[in-house]
């Protein structure tokens, strides 16, 4: 992993420029923009259907938006796919977990890899000398992973038998694995209890801080939200109704009136 | 007591991710191998030889393939008879037109042109998936068995459509006797199941089995379903033209288009169902299993006294395959494979319950 | 002209054969999600089961046993296949499938015989010419493919009302959409299965007389039903029409390729060329004609 180090809140890593998408005729997203700094943790939150995850899938190049511009590392792209995103530096989670269900844990964090892995078809199949190394190389990284987040003991185990809050837990690992600059996390902490929230709050912060990797996260439970982000963006209806730090959110008006329900 | 791996300690990850990891495992690989290039050799009778063994390995080595794209990649395809096909008559080709071609270049090169013709019928697996896949690659059996019996250039201008192998040697040494042919067989599938076991637990195979388990969620971490499921289809039907060549080659010897046809690529399926989806040991298991039904229809009434008609043989395989598969998909759709390595888990407890 | 007219013709007669198979294939799929591999074989198994009842008794009597066998065939399918497949991913359903379609395959013939069978219903089948003030010498056609145009346009209304006005066909097209959510609204799983499969039994009773008495009752016919496949593609898997146009155009669009273009490749080309239009109208609409399109979601 990158060491980066220290939580030094560095320049704008991503911007998105008014970004507006639709399906048909529904509007997911009018005119967003915001901005994440380098280093920091920038929470997305807002009522249900507020378009989050969608604001999710226009950065990870899963949907493409009708107007606006993504600036990512100071190149601007506008139709870009998933493979793209994710091999320049973007990973992310699913409010749905998406493992592999047919794989083992480890099996699942060493996909996150494949990116990073160059030996072609003869000497896989080989199984020896460069492609042996290169495979060794990949599994000592992941295995840091693995204990970084403390699942050793479920190494070989299918996904599909583990618990929820395990396969978040993979499913973080497998995002990791891909040693990304920015990681999106959709709703990492749902349906999970206390105890299993205070453990992924600890990673995400834990992540944030050792190897410096940017994070953008939607989370609905405020009080984690607010404990744990450098600066949060309000979006209701597909548009943004605030942006800045935890306390300037929380005095918001608009952002009370979203959420408490004040009629438009 | 026997199968225990206790005071096994691994050190190394590359101990950690070797196939067989287990002592007593490796042990039995041992065995097996010992047995199948030794003790057969030595005192099988020919007709093992050449009706059971050498159509077991070649199915084998034809499911792996199937495996390959169905088991780890998730396309189905029942067009693996048609792959088949490619690499009988490319070897076919490459022998009477350049007969100074090495035995062992032109199943190379018969397997190649298979995962061209593969690759080409694969495309349509970007846009379509599922059972629609499985329809395109029915065009590709088709299509394939149609052109191999209306092309005269494929058959040389033979004018039943039936070709016969020309006289094989490798490097000077006449493949001429049942064993002569076992053993150049069972060292093609040994390798080529190596190596189909080496690519499943590395980076493209784990890439194919993340396309299989979600596509969507593999395009998020960087794999190109473009790449994986097009490299799924040219490896796998790399293996079926090698297969088809040396079905043809050794096996059969003189063979028409009829012999890879629709037929062949629903029996590999069924192998591939009934060993296990998903496991390069499964492919073995499920060609044994498929092998044996014809041959135990045959003996076990014969011997009880109430010997079955030829139709009637070949009704009751159809019902008992049929069974077997459904039978398969509901309790254990990972095949005999799964339930191997349930026993083995057993295993290692016994004779203690828990 | 009159030429091209008559293989246009005798074209769509075959694609109403196509069209009879497809539309058993349309009822499952639309009602539970299961592409059935099985229908050719339900087609084989109906027509064998007629003919052979015909045999021993009066015709209407052999009809009516013959359905009830397609009814039980549903109800066994329905209890040792589906019931502990349910929830499971449609491929898994489609490979067991497969192996139903195996099995009816050799149960068929076991209990029926593998011979090959006259169908005789009494169904007309001389030869007449139609169309003689269009054409010059008019058309020749069998009045026996009229008739099974007919029995096709006539089940196919009938199915379509079944579908669009009846309770059960609102419940069927719910369980298609979603299985756990048409269960929680109290929609019966199980009958709706059975009735739906004894529908599609009962289609390919349809589709087993019309092919049985044009053919003969043989094992080919079990086969030939994979042609139905192309359609449902061109069709749309869950589109009642689309499988009667799709039959159409499949049926016509062969036998004109074989004839006119056909010999250019040396002949035999309708064995793939339904195929190979179905896979590039794949690649240009993968939801068929009529099908509705899918929308992928993270």
């Amino acid at each position: 992993m990158t060491s980066a180090g220290g939580r030094r809140i560095g320049d704008v890593l991503l911007k998105v420029e008014d970004i507006s998408l639709s399906f048909g005729g529904v509007r997911a997203l009018t005119g967003v923009s915001f901005d994440i700094r380098a280093h920091e943790i920038r929470a997305i939150i807002g009522p249900n259907g507020a378009g989050k995850s969608s604001m999710l899938n226009v950065i990870n190049g899963f949907y493409h938006p009708q107007q606006g511009k993504i600036i990512f590392k100071d190149i601007a792209r506008t139709d870009i796919g998933p493979y793209d995103a994710a091999s320049r530096g973007i990973a992310r989670t699913f409010q749905n977990i998406a493992l592999f269900r047919g794989m083992s844990t480890l099996d699942n964090i060493m996909t996150g890899r494949l990116l990073k892995m160059k030996e072609n078809l003869f000497w896989q199949a080989l199984y020896w000398g460069r492609a042996k190394k290169e495979e060794m190389e990949h599994r000592a990284v992941v295995e840091r992973i693995i204990d970084f987040l403390e699942i050793q003991s479920i190494r070989k185990v299918p996904v599909g038998r583990l618990p929820y809050g395990l396969q978040k837990r993979v499913e973080l690992g497998r995002a990791l694995a891909m040693e990304p600059e920015l990681l999106l996390l959709d709703e990492p902490m749902a349906g999970m209890n206390v105890e299993e929230k205070e453990d992924m709050c600890r990673f995400i912060l834990d992540v944030n801080d050792e190897f410096g990797t940017t994070i953008a996260l939607i989370e609905h439970d405020m009080g984690v939200v607010m404990d744990i982000s450098d600066r949060v963006v309000v979006l209701d209806y597909g548009k943004k109704i605030a942006d800045g730090t935890p306390d300037e959110v929380r005095g918001n008006q608009a952002v009370i009136d979203a959420y408490l329900g004040v009629k438009h | 007591m026997l199968y225990r791996e206790a005071g096994q300690f691994k050190t190394t990850y590359g101990d950690d991710q070797a196939i067989f990891p287990i002592r007593q495992d490796r042990l039995g690989m041992a065995l097996i191998l010992l047995i199948a290039y030794v003790a057969l050799p030595l005192f099988a009778t020919d007709y093992f030889i050449t009706s059971i063994m050498i159509p077991f390995l070649i199915y084998a080595l034809a499911a792996i393939g199937l495996n390959l794209l169905t088991g780890y990649c998730g396309q189905v395809s029942l067009g693996t008879g048609g792959f088949m096909a490619v690499g009988a008559y490319a070897a076919y080709n490459f022998t009477i037109r350049m007969p100074e071609l090495n035995l062992i270049v032109v199943f190379i090169l018969a397997g190649g042109c298979a995962a061209m013709v593969g690759v080409v019928f694969g495309i349509p697996s970007l846009r379509i998936k599922g059972f629609y896949l499985a329809v395109a690659t029915l065009a590709a059996q088709f299509f394939l068995d149609w052109a191999f019996a209306r092309i005269k250039w494929f058959t040389n201008y033979t004018p039943s459509g039936s070709v016969a192998a020309p006289p094989l040697d490798i490097f000077g040494f006449a493949i001429n006797t049942p064993d002569r042919r076992y053993f150049l067989i069972l060292a093609i599938v040994t390798v080529m199941a190596l190596a189909a076991k080496n690519l499943v637990r590395g980076r493209v195979g784990r890439s194919w089995m993340a396309i299989r388990d979600m596509d969507i969620a593999a395009e998020i971490i960087g794999i190109r379903p473009l790449r994986a499921k097009l490299s799924a289809f040219a490896v796998s039907s790399f293996y079926a033209g090698v297969a088809g060549a040396l079905w043809a080659f050794l096996h059969l010897g003189a063979w028409e288009p009829l012999a890879f046809d629709i037929n062949r690529s629903f029996i590999l399926l069924f192998m591939v169902i009934i060993g296990g989806l998903g496991s390069i040991l499964g492919c073995f298991l499920g060609a044994a299993f498929i092998l044996m039904v014809p041959l135990a229809l045959n003996q076990i009434p014969t011997a009880l006294g109430i010997p079955l008609s030829t139709a009637m043989i070949s009704h009751a395989e159809f019902m008992i395959f049929g069974a077997m598969i459904v039978f398969f998909l509901i309790v254990e759709p990972h095949g005999l494979a799964r339930l191997w390595a349930l026993g083995k888990e057993k295993l290692r407890l016994w004779p203690f319950p828990h | 002209m009159g030429f091209f007219v008559e293989v246009l013709f005798g074209g769509f007669l075959a694609g109403v054969l196509y069209a009879l198979v497809a539309l058993g294939f349309v009822l499952i799929f639309k009602a539970s999600g299961v592409f059935n591999f099985a229908q050719g074989a339900m087609v084989l198994f109906a027509a064998l089961s007629l003919v052979r009842l015909m045999e021993w008794m009066p015709i209407p009597v052999a009809l009516l046993v013959s359905v009830a066998i397609m009814i039980v065939f549903a109800l066994v399918v329905e209890r040792l296949v589906l019931r502990p497949l349910v929830n499971q991913e449609g491929i898994i359903l489609f490979m067991a499938t497969i192996g139903v379609s195996y099995f009816l395959d050799g149960f068929g013939q076991t209990v029926w015989g593998s011979e090959v069978y006259t169908l005789d219903l009494g169904l007309p089948k001389e030869p007449v010419i139609i169309l003689e003030s269009l054409f010059e010498g008019g058309v020749l056609v069998n009045k026996f493919d009229l008739v099974a145009a007919v029995i096709a346009g006539v089940l196919v209304t009938v199915l379509a009302i079944f579908f669009q006005k009846t309770r059960i066909g609102r419940a069927l097209r719910a369980v298609a959409d979603d299985h756990q959510a048409a269960q929680s609204v109290g929609i019966p799983l199980r009958d709706i299965w059975v009735i739906v499969w004894s529908t599609s039994g009962i289609v390919a009773l349809v589709a087993g007389i019309v092919w049985g008495s044009a053919l003969g009752v043989q094992f080919s016919i079990s086969l030939v039903a994979l042609k139905a496949l192309p359609v449902l593609i061109l069709g749309g898997f869950t589109s009642v029409p689309g499988a009667i146009i799709g039959g159409l155009i499949i049926g016509a669009g062969e036998k004109l390729a074989e004839v006119y273009i056909g010999p250019t490749f040396g002949g035999g080309i309708e064995n793939w060329f339904a195929y190979m239009l179905a896979l590039l109208f794949l690649l240009v609409r993968p939801q068929g004609l009529f099908g509705e399109r899918i929308i992928e979601r993270v």
